[in-house]
């Protein structure tokens, strides 16, 4: 059992308040992400969950058991930073049983801990080397022996792979799942790339400016994003927010969306529950549509919009087509070689897929 | 093209010529009084009066070193340099690793374990950098009476240690400043307690300033002559202020062949801490970050 809870934890710097009333609260063997960008207080966060950092409000538990008082040795954590943090004098067998050694386990009992983890972990080549020898990926590889080794109720991984470059990211990634599939320890993961968040949360928390904008599951928060910084800073390229006005007819919501030097488009058939219609018919909302919910009308009953592409980036599996719809810049993910730059196109929308939200306080409307 | 070439070619060797040169030329100057101290002790009294000053010895004697260590009256006592060199080492010693020892918890303490105020008491230590000796002498004076210390060896460790640690601690804090964070965090969550992560992280990983620490202590305190011609008397000097006594009160000829010996006796500790060490000394004043 080892559960996490954050209960109206707030944080501050003399004056500076940098985390405020955030709340989260996750399960055994969860994967919860603290996705955000720099200076939103994810890491912050994570050192207060870790004891490395005072909690100047709230409670968090691990494990059902308040830990606001604990330090970081007393919680039964194990914590993977940005810079690796290996002991630089330290062989790498020496940078993993450092902690077991003031532990005071005995040499048997950490010989085996030891050649466990670097097998896991296949580093058992590098025991004997120093930090200094190693390249980016294996001194990450010697930072999460050191965690594993532990066995900690929660792992905590502070940035753990922005230090790699984009190949060995993407494979260390996969191993990082691979080894929560293993071992089956929560962990607290923060970063601030949007894709790694995606890859590996079983429960993305989207921060800014210290305040939790969405917790769900990353489905979850990439199909219905709670308000717009969300549905912007999650998935690239990133969801087009387009100025509407919502209409009501009946059942039928639509949005309508001006069009340069064309009719407006109507976009129908967007579900929202009856009270919401009601508040907003008639009223300036934001138009919420993944690139990939646009498609080359193929004569189905969705509903079109016509448009002239002004730029057509190929990305290979597919392409980028960037046009003009409601007085901004809308991206379209379209399968290669449909459109090209300078021509009219007819696109339709899954409307079961788009997104309202209310155009002052940028909040999903349901 | 291949004229331009080769005049270019000559004028970077003139230069060539000039610069090394010039630093020869310079170096000789520099080392002018090393050399005129070093033929002057290994001659007799007798040939240094009868003229030749920078000339080699016509016959090399070490008759000058062995008075200069032994027998040379300092006061009332003949015994020369020797107690003094030992009353120097034992003064030395204890002074260079207190200070860098308490500079080294200081420094750890300022960049790893900061608190409210952590920065003011760095600026104040900083301020006892620019503190002139003679400022202190006074009170220190003062101090050492109420504590029994004056005019003892112990006496001197105190006012060393105290001085040096405002250098000790800025070496220290300026090294320790480079070193992430996040190894203290880490050695933290793997259960360290305070010490535990001095002795076993940090200090490991600062071999390089402790050295520049140690060197610079120990020039400072072992050719330090205010503090001890202040602080103590007779017996208790170091090797300084005996210096200082075997050179100024002379009866009959002056006997500069053992006040040359003398004075190279003085010196030669700071030499051997420099030749044995100086590599590490340059190193750590320009070594950043122990990379991970
Ligand atoms: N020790 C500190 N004193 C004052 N402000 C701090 C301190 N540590 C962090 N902050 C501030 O708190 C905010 C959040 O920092 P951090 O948690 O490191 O952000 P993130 O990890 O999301 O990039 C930043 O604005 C940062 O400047
Ligand atoms: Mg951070």
């Amino acid at each position: 059992m080892s559960t996490l809870e954050i209960d109206r934890v707030r944080k501050s710097y003399a004056s500076l308040e940098v985390l405020k009333e955030v709340s989260i609260s996750i399960g055994t063997g969860d994967f919860l992400v603290l996705l955000g960008p720099s200076g939103c207080g994810k890491s912050t966060l994570l050192n207060m969950i870790a004891g490395l950092e005072t909690i100047t409000g709230g409670e968090i538990r691990i494990a059902g058991k308040v830990v606001n008082n604990l330090s970081p040795k007393d919680r039964d954590i194990a914590m993977v930073f940005q810079s690796y943090a290996l002991y630089p004098t330290m062989t790498v067998r020496q940078n993993i049983e450092f902690g077991m050694k003031i532990r005071g386990l005995p040499a048997a009992e950490r010989d085996k801990a030891v050649k466990i983890a670097a097998d896991l972990l296949q580093m058992s080549h590098l025991l004997d080397r120093k930090p200094s020898q190693l390249s980016g990926g294996q001194r990450q590889r010697v930072a999460m022996g050191r965690a594993i080794v532990r066995q900690p109720k929660l792992f905590l991984f502070d940035e753990p792979l922005s230090n790699l470059d984009a190949k060995l990211r993407v494979d260390m990634r996969t191993e990082i799942k691979r080894l929560h599939a293993r071992l089956g320890t929560t962990i607290v993961y923060v970063t601030h790339d949007q894709i790694e968040a995606m890859t590996l949360a079983t429960r993305v928390a989207v921060m800014k400016d210290g305040v939790v904008q969405h917790l769900d599951e990353p489905q979850a928060v990439y199909d219905r994003p709670a308000n717009v910084y969300v549905a912007r800073f999650v998935g690239s390229p990133a969801m087009n927010i387009i100025p509407g006005v919502l209409e009501v007819n009946g059942s039928t919501v639509s949005a309508v969306i001006n069009v340069a030097n064309r009719p407006a488009a109507s976009i129908s058939g967007m579900s929202l529950s009856g009270d919401a219609a009601r508040k907003y018919a008639g009223k300036k909302v934001l138009v919420g549509i993944r690139p990939e919910n646009f498609s080359i009308t193929t004569g189905n009953a969705r509903p079109t919009v016509s448009v002239d592409i002004d730029v057509v980036e190929p990305t290979g599996p597919d392409t980028l087509v960037v046009f003009q719809l409601g007085g901004v810049e809308v991206t379209a993910r379209l399968p290669p070689k449909q459109a090209n730059a300078g021509q009219e196109a007819i696109l339709s929308v899954d409307t079961s897929k788009v997104v309202i939200f209310d155009a002052d306080t940028e909040t999903r409307i349901d | 093209m291949s004229t331009e070439i080769s005049s270019a070619h000559r004028s970077h060797q003139l230069g060539r010529i000039f610069i090394y040169g010039s630093l020869i030329v310079l170096a000789a100057f520099y080392l002018m009084p090393l050399w005129v101290m070093i033929v002057t002790s290994l001659k007799s009294l007798d040939e240094i009066y009868s003229g030749s000053f920078i000339g080699l010895p016509k016959l090399i004697t070490i008759e000058a070193w062995e008075k200069a260590w032994g027998q040379a009256c300092i006061g009332t006592a003949c015994d020369g340099l020797r107690p003094y060199f030992v009353n120097s080492l034992l003064m030395v010693i204890p002074a260079v690793v207190l200070s860098t020892g308490i500079g080294a918890i200081n420094g750890y303490i300022l960049t790893k374990w900061r608190f409210p105020g952590s920065n003011l008491v760095f600026g104040l230590l900083l301020f006892g950098c620019f503190l002139p000796f003679q400022a202190v002498i006074l009170p220190m004076a003062q101090l050492l009476g109420k504590l029994r210390l004056s005019g003892t060896i112990p006496g001197l460790v105190l006012v060393h240690t105290v001085y040096g640690i405002s250098f000790t601690t800025l070496f220290f804090r300026n090294y320790f400043i480079t070193i992430p964070d996040e190894l203290t965090r880490a050695a933290q969550i793997d259960g360290a307690g305070f010490f535990r992560i001095f002795f076993s992280v940090m200090l490991p990983a600062s071999l390089p300033i402790i050295v520049v620490s140690c060197i610079w202590q120990f020039t400072q305190i072992w050719n330090d002559f205010l503090f001890g011609v202040s602080f103590t008397a007779g017996q208790s000097s170091p090797i300084t202020v005996a210096l200082n006594n075997i050179v100024n009160v002379t009866m009959g000829r002056k006997q500069y062949n053992v006040d040359m010996a003398a004075a190279m006796i003085a010196a030669i500790p700071t030499l051997i801490v420099y030749v044995v060490a100086g590599r590490y000394f340059v190193r750590g004043l320009t070594a950043g970050a122990v990379k991970g």
